[in-house]
């Protein structure tokens, strides 16, 4: 049998586990990389302002996405609950995506506009001085810590070389733009965006 | 609308059909040359801790069941989308499935809406049936802020004790729900100075019946005439045009204490009820409507 010849070479069968699953990848990955679905932007859709982008950088940071998905499927169920389902098109500028995979608390991808500024920071602040039933965490050092924004103009030029179009004056101004801001602005101005380009 | 270029198409295609063919070939390559039909007490020779494998070929079913998968790939890829801009001959989308979806729920729960949003909100409020709906949606979209049970918390009304500031009738409540509503409440500490602010909370103090300081109070309704009057009015009861509290009840959205009085007239307030109609809709807005009148009119 030659199935030895594999068996006994560790290599060779690295090599041709990695040549067998990567037929699955090669058909269901690699062409959406060029379909217009899911590479052009819908219409509308603009890049994060610098606070923004330093909200979306928290939300990373606190693990928001292991509890929130931001992404509704085409159920009645969830359009009912959470507006119009998702599109490819409304993240070609997310890097990396944050859709999620677990449902712990509500979907956030259309979260923005549905509640008030001052309901958000109260949220964040003790999520249970608002709904009493809540088992999300409280993330009161938002409110206290500031943003330096050393680092945001960079971030912006790193997304920009993955496609985000962010202009030259919005790079130039994204420190002081967000210099001396608390998280917590940061993160409300992101969640309060979010899912907004599509109409209702 | 989203085909893919025909490059891609074929390469799906190709790799798709290629894998499935690939797999049946290794199948029976593999099956080659074994006697299927007795088993044998011959090994494969390798032997590990005194653990040696029959040469035994794999079990019938156990290989039908592979050519089964093979049977199942190749017809639900005839059915169903999956290879390149072939649509399937079902002609399933997954737009079309949520379509039909929502279609069906229309035809069923449309009428039933329909015939709410000819219900006054009045009547609505007494209509079992819409009230568990409005309950749902309640739940579902208000009680983030307002509270399961429609109690509010702080800065965030209580829907239930018919104290209101934009109005407790039908048309009131289903304007705010439609529209939403943002209150502006000054900040007067800059205009007032330190002292000012004190002054008029012991106005206010005075206006909803508790202990004040009577000189304070008395310099603070001079303040209060020319400053707060226009939205509290004269007695202090408030104005639904402006969302101006009744500062006389004892009803305090923002904490009813000296220094919390004091905070709201200092800093301003802006409570804001989001604008409802672009996302329930005008027909589960109302029996929403119909669900907050009935909670202070049983």
């Amino acid at each position: 049998m030659r199935h030895e010849v594999i068996e006994k070479n560790m290599g060779l069968m690295i090599i041709l586990i990695v040549v067998a699953i990567s037929f699955g990848a090669l058909v269901e990955i690699i062409p959406l990389f060029f379909m217009k679905q899911t590479t052009q932007p819908v219409e509308n859709l603009k890049p994060l302002t610098a606070l923004e982008l330093e909200g979306r950088d928290i939300y990373q940071r606190e693990g928001c996405l292991s509890c929130h998905t931001q992404m509704i499927r085409p159920f009645r169920a969830e359009t009912e609950r959470y507006g119009p389902y998702s599109v490819a098109g409304e993240s070609v500028y997310d890097h990396p995506f944050l859709w999620g995979s677990k449902r712990t608390g509500p979907d956030l991808a259309r979260v923005g506009q549905r509640y008030s500024d001052e309901w958000h920071r109260a949220h964040m602040y003790n999520p249970r001085d608002v709904v009493p039933e809540s088992n999300m965490p409280g993330f009161p050092w938002l409110f206290e810590n500031k943003i330096d924004g050393n680092d945001t103009a960079n971030k912006m030029s790193a997304l920009r070389m993955v496609g985000v179009p962010y202009t030259d004056e919005q790079i130039a101004s994204a420190k002081t733009d967000v210099r001396g801001k608390r998280e917590i602005d940061a993160l409300v101005a992101y969640l309060q965006q979010l899912g907004t380009v599509i109409e209702r | 609308m989203n085909e893919l270029t025909s490059f891609w198409s074929g390469w799906i295609i190709v790799i798709s059909l290629g894998s499935i063919l690939g797999s049946f070939v290794l199948l029976s390559i593999v099956r080659k040359g074994q006697r299927f039909n007795s088993e044998t007490t011959q090994t494969v020779g390798h032997e590990f801790d005194g653990i040696e494998e029959y040469d035994n070929p794999l079990p019938r079913w156990w290989y039908w069941m592979f050519v089964l998968t093979v049977i199942f790939a190749l017809g639900y890829l005839t059915l169903y989308p999956g290879l390149g801009n072939f649509k399937g001959v079902l002609g399933w989308t997954q737009e079309s499935a949520y379509e039909r979806e929502v279609a069906k729920a229309e035809a069923e729960f449309g009428p039933m809406f329909a015939q709410f949003s000819q219900t006054p909100i009045e009547e609505l409020a007494k209509n079992d049936q819409a009230m568990r709906i409005g309950q749902r949606l309640f739940a579902n979209n208000c009680a983030q802020c307002h509270g399961s049970a429609a109690t509010g918390s702080y800065g965030f009304p209580n829907l239930t004790d018919n104290d209101w500031l934009y109005g407790g009738d039908a048309a009131a409540i289903s304007q705010t729900i439609l529209n939403g509503r943002i209150a502006a409440m000054p900040a007067w500490g800059a205009m007032l100075g330190e002292e000012g602010v004190h002054n008029v909370t012991q106005y206010v103090l005075n206006m909803s019946g508790r202990e004040a300081d009577a000189d304070s109070a008395a310099k603070g309704q001079q303040l209060y005439n020319t400053n707060c009057i226009a939205c509290h009015g004269a007695e202090g009861k408030g104005n639904h045009l402006f969302g101006a509290p009744n500062l006389t009840d004892n009803i305090w959205l923002y904490g009813g204490s000296e220094q919390q009085i004091m905070q709201t007239i200092r800093n301003g307030r802006n409570g804001q009820m989001p604008a409802w109609e672009g996302i329930l809709g005008k027909d589960k807005s109302h029996v929403v409507a119909g669900y907050v009148y009935s909670l202070s009119n049983q």
